[in-house]
């Protein structure tokens, strides 16, 4: 089979760039995000560019595929390869990356870590996660899955608010602890594999082709479930999350919370469901549980913050909740739904961290409490972040509506009480979206938001722009992204032996009215 | 027997056909974009526009009206089975079997909406240049009302429940910023908060119902669903129609759901007559005599809406009766007129065409009414106690006599256009049950109570005007939308109701049954009129010809309770508010304290986190190294061990 070198020139762009970038002089902070945001907006260019060459028609497939032996030994290989819902989650990376950096164009300005090196981590932290979602060898999405933790720790770390280091530390341990546990999944699904076949392989079409005894499955599983969870993630391992989210720049938390964290909803979608299928069967209604106390209680915790990050951070778990129980309901809706969320969710997730940053620069504070009347002195600012906002919520013709009820009509027509309950975290979502605009941009102004709080500006609008008409198109017009994940999903669904339930009365043809 | 049985046909089993729309049926999407592009140009472009942005909204909402007459036009020269058309736009949304086109039905039910909404929507869009000219902030005004108008086509147009839930929350978001369009303000941001939440309440209603209508028909189109609601089994059709009631409620203002809608009158008086009187509010009438097959198919579903529509019908009468505030007067009237559509509704088919015909009516007079009350607001400094009114007629002269239309019609008073809707509701109602019969007798008896004291205290009595009000009659442009829905008020009724023109037109889609009653139909109209009259002097005598106290007097039980809203604010903070304060602060501390003290104390114990993390502080990178290296080495030892 021929390679081809689209994921790979995804991967080496903007690593070449990161370095390149640390080459400018330290003093030219100018130039250097310059360099980056350029840099971005290749790779973004490339993968339109790559998008166009995807044959919709075989999403189930791994197109651009790229495989060079890495460890022969081991029969490790450097192999690259995706599907339709590894191709929209990259879409999702590399379309947000150039935002990310327009958006946050001074948020490293004075910081303890030079600008050069915050943008450079910022690419690095790209190629890593266009690996992670490319990887077609289980060995090499370990190593991407890990990779990722060192930008991002950097990211917090250095370029962090005033606990930075407490949560950089936090989010390393937990990363590394589930780490850990997905390694040794991994070296024991390497020595099943190679008592099954004779010799070991980390391939993944050849792993999922196994059939592994429902026993080893459920060690196994465990070892990969944890990581992602810890990564996604569910509660009760979701305390990490505000603190790190709350911490970084809100340039970190998009691309943290945005599209790190759909590597954990992604893998128990592709690595769970599809290699430990009869597992995955049996911890579903463990999963359901957790997934329905996560949309509750992050909506809940939401409700009850005080820190407009942290309240943003904990609408995420709530949403992770919904995207790990459309992926264990084990219906093509559910499923559907949750890939088209994770895209989704990632862009609506940074429109709030990144105007909700704006907003925290201006007035030097991230307590709600701080803030009044913004709606009165930034008026654009205070209607982009509704608009985000709503589209947290799910408002019926923003994108998350789409995935929120597929996902909830795919748990609904399994699991009906899951589904009844499930729907009530929309009220739950209304109330911390409006409870916050209303303390933050309505009633009277007070002094301190008048004189320091001003409406976006001319970069600021031209990195949210294009989110909002993201979020408002593909809430009327989604079926391009699900017509790419609708295939890889029904391979999913093959995978783990299920099919939708059939409704109870017998559909009548439409059109042919009696 | 249940008190509430009726005799049920399937409207849906004489279904018209559906066509597929072409010549000037394809003109249907523009009904939608004309004020979607509208409101766009409005909101986006924003400060530029300031100048001329209001002639924008009100063209854009016009354009819609004419592109609406051209197509009623249309539908009158096809014949009546050829009048559903349905116009395909694109595929939205597809997963399996779930697939949901993006396609707008109009048939006779939205076409009467369509009118409606544009029609009404553009006179309060012309009266609103007046009534906003003052505002710095018209033109989002206008931005938002435009949006409210495409929403609502959107809602009535939508040919599946999923694309009218986008309709359905898109007024419900209009409606949000125009309760909260004077935002500055705590106590409008507080409102158009409560107003989303509580309509979101409602939403789990719509979002369960399309659900369960999925896992029932496989489908979620008007078409699958309700061309197969015959074949449903009575639970399926039972649950369906109570996740839809749930709905309704939200949206109408209905029992348990209906306390937002008197604080919704903290928006600007033309959204209030619009959107809180003569269209949103009854959408959940819409979504009810849409779904009118699934509501034959179910007793218990029918009965539960009776119910409802009984119990708000009653309270929103209760609550006007005490209201000194003229606009929550009249939203407790809308409250209770909205109880009467609902109830109709529950009728089955001797009500659906009744509760549409009253919805319209209602549209009419309420917004004459409310768009009155605006006017007199307009002249009294934007004063709302109608304690500091009184004589107005004596210096507003076109807008009493226009408020006269309004009130004599929704009195009921033949041949003013309420007449010709209630009286058939009543009919219905005792047709189907005595007690639902005689609570919509007695309603019409306490709404002429309250009404004809609104109506008195504002423009009869003696002057109780504060010092520095002058009043004046409002100009031209606000007084041309009031004179036309007066008009309406006054005629409409009697004109829609000659040969039973409005109810025919109707009836292939609603289906239609001829109430049967036990004795002469006669009785009942009587029986109305006089209960009517005895409310209309009850309240007549007091405060036209006796001098109303301006500060209100203490009252009675039941009028404290009434001017409390009915305590319905009460009980939601009581049930819901405070205790869910405390579950989220008690949550709080428990994720911070047990959640993370848990997995932080564990870390503590099993591998000394506190002690590492400061050392990964201070030195991470070699910890890192560390941590990595050892990492590798486990990944070496277990490949030498797995070739050995």
């Amino acid at each position: 089979m021929t390679n081809s070198y689209w994921l790979l020139a995804l991967l080496v762009v903007p690593l070449v760039g990161a370095a390149l970038v640390m080459l400018v002089p330290k003093a030219n902070e100018t130039l250097a995000k310059q360099l980056a945001l350029l840099i971005s907006l290749v790779t973004f260019g490339l993968t339109i560019a790559m998008c166009l060459e995807f044959v919709v028609a075989k999403a189930a497939e791994f197109q651009f595929a790229y495989s060079i032996s890495w460890v022969s030994n081991y029969n490790i290989n450097f192999a690259l390869g995706v599907d339709g819902i590894a191709l929209v989650l990259i879409a999702l990376s590399t379309s947000l990356v150039p935002i990310v950096l327009l958006a946050g164009w001074h948020d490293a300005d004075g910081a303890r870590g030079t600008v050069r090196g915050y943008v450079a981590l910022i690419l690095v932290l790209e190629a890593a996660m266009v690996g992670v979602f490319a990887a077609t060898d289980l060995f090499l999405f370990y190593v991407f899955f890990e990779a990722m933790l060192v930008p991002v720790y950097f990211l917090i770390g250095r370029y962090g608010g005033p606990r930075r280091n407490y949560a950089a530390v936090k989010f390393l341990l937990y990363s590394l602890f589930g780490g850990l546990l997905m390694l040794a999944s991994l070296i024991g699904l390497y020595v099943v594999s190679g008592n099954l076949t004779g010799h070991g392989t980390f391939d993944f079409t050849s792993l999922a082709a196994l059939s592994i005894d429902p026993t080893t499955q459920k060690w196994l599983f465990a070892g990969f479930f944890i990581a992602f969870a810890i990564k996604a993630p569910l509660v009760p391992f979701h305390t990490w999350l505000p603190d790190a989210a709350a911490e970084s720049t809100p340039g970190t938390a998009v691309l943290l919370v945005g599209v790190l964290d759909k590597v954990g909803t992604f893998g128990m979608l592709r690595y769970c469901l599809e290699l430990f299928p009869d597992a995955s069967h049996w911890a579903t209604p463990l999963v359901i549980v957790l997934a329905v106390i996560g949309i509750i209680y992050g909506a809940l915790q939401a409700i009850g913050q005080t820190d407009i990050k942290r309240l943003i951070a904990y609408t995420s778990v709530s949403h992770f909740g919904f995207i790990a129980l459309g992926v264990f309901v084990m219906t093509s809706q559910g499923q559907s739904g949750s890939a088209l969320y994770m895209v989704n969710h990632g862009f609506s997730t940074a429109a709030l961290f990144l105007i909700g940053g704006f907003l925290i620069s201006r007035r030097g504070s991230r307590l709600i409490a701080d803030f009044g009347g913004v709606q009165k002195v930034a008026p654009v600012l205070a209607g982009t972040f509704l608009v985000a906002g709503l589209s947290s919520l799910a408002l019926p013709g923003l994108s998350s509506f789409v995935s929120e009820f597929l996902v909830l009509v795919g748990t609904f027509e399994r699991y009906t009480w899951v589904g009844v309950v499930a729907t009530l975290g929309i009220v739950l979502a209304a109330l911390y979206i409006l409870l916050m605009y209303q303390r933050t941009m309505t009633g009277p102004v007070p002094e301190a938001v008048a004189e320091k709080v001003h409406d976006l500006r001319g970069r600021e609008v031209l990195a949210i722009a294009p989110l909002l008409v993201v979020i408002i198109a593909l809430g009327f017009y989604p079926q391009p992204v699900l017509d790419v994940v609708n295939p890889a999903v029904d391979r999913v669904m093959h995978a783990v032996g299920s099919t939708d339930p059939a409704p109870q009365v017998a559909p009548v043809a439409e059109g042919t009215h009696k | 027997m249940s008190p509430f049985s009726g005799a049920v046909t399937h409207a849906a089993e004489a279904a018209p056909a559906v066509t597929a729309a072409t010549g000037t049926f394809q003109l249907i999407w523009l009904l939608i974009a004309l004020p979607l592009v509208g409101a766009a140009i409005l909101l986006l472009a924003g400060r530029r526009t300031d100048k001329w942005g209001h002639w924008l909204g009100l063209l854009a909402s016009t354009a819609s009206f004419v592109v609406a007459v051209l197509l009623f036009v249309a539908m009158l020269g096809q014949s009546d089975d050829q009048r559903t058309q349905v116009q395909h736009l694109f595929n939205w949304i597809a997963v399996g079997t779930f697939d949901v086109p993006v396609d707008l039905r109009l048939d006779q039910l939205s076409m009467t909406f369509v009118l409606l909404i544009t029609g009404v929507g553009s006179l309060i869009h012309l009266y609103s240049v007046g009534y906003m000219s003052h505002d710095r902030d018209r033109r989002r005004f206008f931005g938002y009302l435009n949006l409210f108008v495409a929403s609502m086509l959107l809602l009535v147009l939508a040919d599946n429940y999923l694309l009218l839930y986008v309709g359905w929350e898109g007024v419900g978001l209009a409606s949000y910023l125009l309760i909260g369009f004077w935002f500055f303000k705590d106590s409008a941001a507080v409102a158009s908060k409560k107003a989303f939440v509580v309509n979101r309440v409602g939403d789990v209603g719509l979002s369960l119902a399309i659900m369960l209508m999925f896992v029932t028909f496989g489908s979620v189109s008007f078409e699958g669903v309700l061309g197969s609601a015959s074949k449903g089994s009575q639970q399926s059709m039972t649950w369906i129609g109570l996740a839809l009631l749930l709905a309704a409620c939200g949206k109408s203002a209905q029992f348990p759901l209906q306390s937002w809608l008197l604080d919704a009158m903290e928006g600007p008086t033309p959204v209030s007559a619009l959107i809180h009187a003569a269209t949103m509010v009854t959408a959940g009438v819409y979504l009810i005599v849409r779904s009118g097959a699934i509501f034959d198919a179910s007793l218990p579903a029918r009965n539960a809406v009776i119910v409802v529509g009984a119990i708000t019908l009653l309270m929103g009468a209760i609550i006007g009766c005490a209201k000194d505030d003229i606009k929550k007067a009249l939203a407790g009237s809308t409250m209770s007129q909205i109880g009467y559509m609902i109830l109709a509704a529950g009728l089955g088919p001797v009500g659906y065409a009744f509760a549409i015909f009253h919805l319209l009516l209602h549209g009419f007079f309420k917004a004459d009414m409310f768009l009155g009350a605006g006017s007199v607001m307009h002249g009294m400094n934007d004063g709302v106690n109608m304690r500091r009114y009184g004589a107005l007629r004596t210096v507003m002269k076109v807008t009493w006599i226009t408020f006269m239309m309004g009130w004599l019609a929704i009195l009921g008073i033949p041949p003013f256009s309420g007449f010709y809707s209630k009286d058939k509701i009543i009919e219905a109602a005792w047709s189907v049950s005595p007690v639902a019969g005689l609570v919509t007798l007695v309603g019409a008896g306490i709404t002429a109570f309250y009404m004809t004291r609104l109506f008195a205290m504002t423009f009869h009595g003696e002057a109780r005007w504060t010092d520095d009000v002058h009043p004046h009659e409002s100009p031209w442009i606000m007084m041309f939308p009031i004179a036309i829905l007066a008009l309406l008020s006054a005629v409409a009724g009697f004109i829609l109701n000659l040969n039973n023109a409005f109810v025919d037109w109707l009836k292939p889609v609603t289906g239609l049954e001829e109430p049967q009653l036990p004795f002469s139909s006669a009785v009942l109209p009587i029986a109305a009129i006089i209960l009517v009259l005895i409310g209309a002097v009850l309240a007549w005598i007091p405060y036209a010809t006796r001098a109303v106290p301006e500060v209100a007097p203490a009252g009675n039980l039941l009028t404290r309770a009434a001017r409390a809203d009915l305590y319905g604010d009460a009980a939601n903070e009581a049930v819901f508010m405070r205790p869910g304060q405390y579950l989220t602060r008690w949550l709080v501390w428990f994720d911070n304290r047990v959640v993370d003290g848990v997995v932080n104390g564990t870390a503590a114990t099993i591998g000394g986190l506190s002690g590492r993390a400061r050392r990964l502080q201070t030195g991470f990178a070699r910890s890192y190294a560390l941590s990595m290296l050892g990492g590798a080495a486990l990944v070496a030892a277990a490949l030498v061990l797995v070739r050995l």
